[in-house]
């Protein structure tokens, strides 16, 4: 079947199957930001944004985006650009698979809370795992980035 | 220093943010064929047929492998240095399945839901067997678990694997027995650690595709790529020189990564086909059947006098190597040799034990491997042993514990698989390692323990720890500088980056000695045809290993350059990274030379390589304190602070090294309290996803307080030790105390879990009410 | 494994999806899907409601009337689901995994999934809830979760009850996105004691005895409180998985329990 989608500002048409989650369907059409983890919602490194909203794709049905927005940090380049820069100064970046996801997710808690406290960032961000920093470079420099950004 | 220990941003991690693909799987062919495995359901069994003709039947299949297209020829995946210190117990695919998850056989097909179809299609008769699923069952069993009579050790390990033994080993220094008749007190204690699953962000995976000059090129996730190639060329006695191994971006290792995965069946099914091939193992998959950390039961006895003087320490220990013997000896070693020399005063010490044989998912390297197993026994029963002398478990290890310009025999005896080598501390601050995190955690505020409101309880704890810098004589590392035109550089190296930052550190200790910034640094790692050799990323040994030999390639290309720079100027000159300046005053800038070096005058090529093999492993030392809230009630416990004072000598990058100690204490706290790889009685791991197997968050981990002590080695490229391992040791035996200070709850198998802590607290109530 | 189906339809009637969901035994409706992986049997139509809406929270006339197609995320941040018994739904369900999975799980998929280890159908069964079907009409949540294999039907809405009163709840997880070990939800409003405790393993039930006997008293006392837990362990069967054994789910509801009670009781 085919879908019609929006991607980060684009109208696009994706050949799909009912059984492809939207994972494999924007990797497979070279969104190559958007990688693969846990494949159970668990680990939140292929998170996107599902009409501004972050949501893990895989565990999205491609079906279901039909006629929807999508997002991947392919669409937000200078925020992501911005966002690294207060990574590198912390440090908090080692392997980077779960960083694009955090870009992401990190863009829509800007938008969808203002002023966040500590601990509504780690809540917002809770579902994005990270196995190498221990967190608190990570959470230093999201801080810092969501102060510059005011 | 200008840029060794600064905190400059990694290399790749704006890329990487941005989403730029360069994982393994981002350069995988679109068309490449995908590879799946058909995986054991039982613990134990032999295949009595296995007919796979209506899957080869199936439209879009290519191919369906079984060990009737590989030689009989036995390997190990453990991905170390050759002779491995692993047996050959493997085959790619064998007559026998070993545990839930083992290989049976492959196939190869146009897309992912043929591949599965196709899975489902394969016929497979078993004579199931019974599993052996207890270390403590494991010797002289009825039940052989590898029985096959080609299997052999590369030298002598204590390989007896009819007796189910992959692995043994003993030392004793002096004579624990008759030093124990003259000691006034006695502990003895056993204690049990656990399965730990690596858990990288990203799922082994590996593709393949043959070049246009007809060799076989592979992207995989590893962490030893050089290994990797050594290994695909023996299991499949295919020519070494022709194949390519690249690494390109890696989702994160920590030990998961040095053996090798689905690498040997890829290559396969490409070479067979002459068609692009790919592998990723499913989440199911890195938890069934990659490996886990070896569980391992201690029994430690320790003998001290009155006065506090630690005189023996005794550790017999059992080692779980599940059905493969993966680093079965390597990391049983480095449960003695990187714990039991911080006591370096005692009169004698022994240690020795098996690994054993189980049908287990096989057991591997892990971060720390040996070290967090044995350090948890160990300092548990430090504390232990300080609570019947009664004496401040402080002043008890500064008492005891190894000092600098000290040393220990234990460095001559036990190597990783292999003797020692005898060497001094010239660089260890653990003495201020420990008064450091005393003051950081404000230990005498809480020490052992404060009430709080509301049913919960404070209590802190700590513990020391040490590891290694490489294995000496054996991991070899090689760093090639070359100029280019303009002037700027690039840094070829064999180091592995995993994500662990060595692309940043390495160039940053290259552009040290050359003087230049890290932007003129262009590093690249690694490619088995266009890289220099190192054996990987593993044994803590990329910044100390890898580093002095970046800084000896540095120093050579900065002769090199000068000698230029003198022909030209015809006199004396100095470099200060930009400009070449005679005695005379008369200058040129390293941009004109390398332009004129590449276009003008007397034309060549600067390329400067260069290689070093450590002579010795000088120990990264830390101590590490934790503060805990315990709910008394329900033995539900915060962690609300990791304090980590750290002796890594220089910083390359010292936020990157804090990293690496954060990121090493979560998984020790992981470890330690979240994680558990559950069996069931089948022998089918049920904690096989994500949302059973649990490793920290974002809200479990309320602080991190990380300190660096000022240190030097000498030996070290800029004063540098090893900061990779270190950070994961202290967190089970520092929680462990924590957890007794705060309610009289000794945890002597891991995990720490609120449901032990709670029955240890009610057992507490039931014996004060007898 | 990859998931098998054969058709995705998003209908335009509610008709349409009645009549394909009739059609085919393995036909399904599919919520957000986030919970899709966790299930083996192959699919012929997943019918999705998403062109129906059925996305809304109302309120009116002290009744919250909430579309089947609301997620978990846009429940957690609805002002009048927080006011609702010291915000124990709003709590339940912001301790739903992560905002990705809350963004794409919805409050029918929940229901209808009636799933054990739930955390919204503990709090939910406190409150005065039904549930609207397409053909069935309204039945009450209690008496949906009661039935072993309910007819096929189309939930539209969650048709919740304005209360006041005092609610405790809590959640006992490993790390925060974790499945509950066990959860407990202790509710005094107007009419008395609600008392559900889920993932027992099994599904959310009420603590009936407990609560008719705390409605008999008035005060509380730690020897009321403990009779009350004692009738919560009698009543209330446990048993154990991998997150915890038998016991101590027992001990953890005893506490958790008194802890509620003495709650909802102070204020």
């Amino acid at each position: 079947m085919k879908i019609h989608v929006t991607v980060n500002g684009y109208k696009k048409a994706f050949d799909i199957e009912p059984s492809d989650y939207l994972l494999d369907t924007l990797r497979k059409y070279n969104y190559l930001s958007v990688k693969r983890g846990c494949d159970n919602t668990s680990c939140g490194v292929c998170t996107i944004l599902l009409d501004g909203k972050p949501v893990p794709s895989c565990s999205l049905l491609s079906a279901k985006a039909d006629g929807h927005s999508i997002i991947t940090v392919e669409g937000i380049p200078k925020e992501a650009e911005k966002l690294s820069e207060h990574f590198g100064h912390e440090g908090a970046d080692q392997c980077g698979y779960c960083n694009p996801s955090m870009a992401v997710n990190v863009h829509a808690l800007k938008n969808e809370i203002q002023n966040p406290t500590d601990d509504e960032i780690k809540e917002y961000l809770v579902g994005n795992l990270c196995r190498c920093t221990g967190y608190i470079g990570q959470h230093k420099a999201i801080k810092s980035y969501l102060e510059d950004e005011k | 220093m200008k840029v060794v220990n600064h905190k400059l941003p990694s290399v790749d991690g704006k890329g990487l943010m941005m989403g730029r693909p360069g994982y393994t799987d981002d350069l995988a062919d679109p068309n490449a064929l995908i590879v799946k495995v058909l995986r054991s359901p039982h613990a134990y069994a032999r295949i009595i047929s296995l007919d796979t003709s209506k899957a080869e039947a199936l439209e879009g299949v290519e191919l369906v492998l079984t060990s009737k297209d590989f030689d009989r020829r036995p390997f190990t995946r453990a991905g170390q240095g050759y002779p491995e210190p692993s047996p050959h117990d493997k085959f790619v695919f064998d007559e026998f399945v070993r545990y839930v998850g083992d290989e049976v056989c492959a196939v190869a097909a146009i897309d992912l839901v043929t591949c599965e179809k196709a899975l489902k299609l394969i016929e497979v008769e078993y004579e199931v067997l019974t599993p052996i699923l207890d270390l403590e069952e494991a010797i002289d069993n009825e039940i052989i678990i590898h029985p096959e009579p080609e299997i052999h050790d590369m030298f002598p390990i204590g390989f007896e694997p009819k007796r189910n033994i992959a692995a043994a080993y003993h030392m004793e220094v002096g004579s624990v027995e008759e030093t124990l008749k003259d000691c006034e007190v006695i502990l003895k204690q056993h204690f049990y650690t656990h399965a730990q699953a690596h858990v990288m962000m990203e799922p082994h995976t590996v593709n393949a595709r043959i070049d246009y000059q007809n060799r076989l090129v592979l992207y995989t996730s590893t962490q030893t790529p050089i290994h990797v190639r050594r290994i695909i060329s023996q299991s499949l006695n295919y020519p070494l020189s022709k194949i390519r191994v690249i690494k390109p971006r890696v989702g994160g290792g920590f030990g998961g990564k040095q053996a090798i995965h689905g690498e040997i069946i890829v290559s396969a099914v490409t070479l067979k086909t002459g068609k692009s091939a790919k592998m990723i193992y499913t989440r199911k998959e890195v938890f069934e059947s990659s490996y886990t950390r070896h569980p391992m039961r201690f029994d430690i006895t320790l003998g001290a006098m009155k006065d506090g003087t630690l005189k023996a320490i005794d550790c017999k220990v059992l080692s779980d190597t599940g059905a493969y013997g993966e680093h079965a000896l390597t990391v049983f070693m480095v449960a003695g040799s990187k714990v039991l020399p911080l006591y370096n005063k005692v009169d004698s010490v022994r240690f020795y034990g098996d690994v054993v044989y189980t049908n287990h998912t096989p057991a591997g390297a892990y971060r720390g491997y040996g070290a967090i197993q044995g350090n948890y026994a160990l300092e548990s029963s430090i504390d232990m042993l300080c609570e019947k002398l009664a004496i401040d478990p402080i002043l008890f290890r500064q008492k005891n514990m190894i000092l600098e310009g000290e040393t220990s025999p234990i460095f001559e005896i036990m190597g990783e698989g292999t003797e020692g080598t005898a060497m001094m501390m010239e660089s260890c601050k653990l003495d201020y390692c420990v008064t450091r995190g005393l003051e950081l955690i404000k230990w005498n505020e809480k020490y052992p323990r404060v009430t709080l409101p509301n049913s919960k309880v404070k209590g802190v704890g700590m513990a020391i720890a040490m590891q290694g810098s490489g294995i000496p004589y054996i991991d070899m590392a090689a760093a090639t500088i070359k100029l280019n035109d303009d002037g700027f550089y690039n840094l070829m190296i064999g180091a592995t980056d995993i994500g662990q930052g060595s692309d940043t550190i390495l160039a940053q200790i290259a552009a040290e000695e050359l003087g230049t910034t890290l932007d003129n640094m262009i590093v690249y790692s690694s490619d088995s045809d266009l890289t220099p050799f190192d054996t990987g990323a593993y044994a803590s040994s990329t910044t100390y290993v890898s580093g002095n030999a970046v800084v000896k390639a540095a120093k050579q290309m900065k002769n090199m350059l000068i000698e230029e720079a003198e022909k030209v100027l015809e006199t004396k000159v100095a470099f200060d990274g930009i400009t070449f300046t005679a005695d005379n005053g008369k200058e040129i800038t390293l941009k004109e030379l390398s332009n004129r070096l590449y276009y003008n005058e007397d034309q060549k090529q600067l390329t400067a390589t260069s290689s070093y093999v450590g002579h010795k492993s000088p120990p990264p030392f830390m101590a590490g304190f934790v503060e805990v809230d315990v709910d008394i009630e329900t033995g539900e416990f915060d962690i609300i602070d990791y304090v980590s004072v750290v002796d890594c000598g220089t910083t390359i990058n010292p936020k990157l090294a804090q990293g690496q100690v954060e990121g090493g204490i979560v998984q020790g706290i992981g470890m330690a309290v979240y994680e558990e790889v559950l069996i069931n009685k089948d022998g089918r791991m049920i904690t096989n996803d994500m949302m059973t197997y649990h490793i920290p968050t974002r809200l479990e981990i309320k602080n991190l307080t990380t300190e660096f002590a000022i240190s030097y080695e000498e030996s070290g490229p800029f004063g540098a030790k090893s900061v990779g391992e270190i950070g994961i040791d202290t967190p089970p035996a520092a929680i462990a105390n924590a957890i007794y200070n705060a309610v009289g709850v000794r945890i002597t198998s891991l995990p720490i879990t609120p449901e032990k802590v709670l029955q240890g607290i009610l057992k507490l109530k039931e014996n004060n009410h007898e | 494994m990859t998931l098998e189906v054969n058709n995705y339809v998003k209908v335009k009637s509610l008709q349409e999806a009645y009549e394909l969901l009739l059609a085919d035994d393995s036909n399904q409706i599919i919520g957000g899907g986030a919970w899709l992986k966790m299930a083996t049997k192959p699919v012929n139509t997943l019918i999705d409601l998403e062109l129906l809406k059925l996305d809304d929270i109302v309120v009116k006339q002290n009744i919250i009337t909430i579309g089947a197609n609301v997620t978990l995320r846009d429940l957690e941040k609805n002002k009048d689901i927080k006011e609702q018994f010291s915000g124990i739904l709003y709590e339940a369900v912001h301790q739903v995994m992560g905002v990705g999975v809350r963004n794409l799980a919805t409050i029918g998929g929940s229901i209808m999934g009636k799933f054990s280890f739930s955390d919204i159908l503990t709090p939910l069964l406190t409150m005065d809830v039904s549930l609207e079907f397409y053909k069935q009409g309204i039945i009450s949540l209690q008496d949906f979760l009661a039935t072993k294999k309910p007819p096929k039907d189309i939930l539209l809405h969650i048709i919740l009850k304005q209360e006041k009163g005092n609610g405790f709840f809590k959640k006992v997880r490993k790390t925060a996105l974790d499945f509950a070990v066990v959860n407990i939800c202790v509710v005094h409003k107007d009419s008395g004691f609600e008392i559900v405790i889920g993932a027992r393993p099994g599904i959310a039930v009420k603590a009936s005895k407990a609560m008719t006997f705390l409605n008999r008293q008035s005060n509380f006392s730690e020897q009321v409180i403990q009779s009350a837990v004692a009738l919560v362990q009698e009543e209330i069967s446990f048993s154990k998985n991998l997150r915890a054994s038998k016991e101590y789910r027992e001990q953890l509801v005893a506490v958790y329990v008194a802890r509620g009670i003495k709650e909802v009781t102070q204020s």
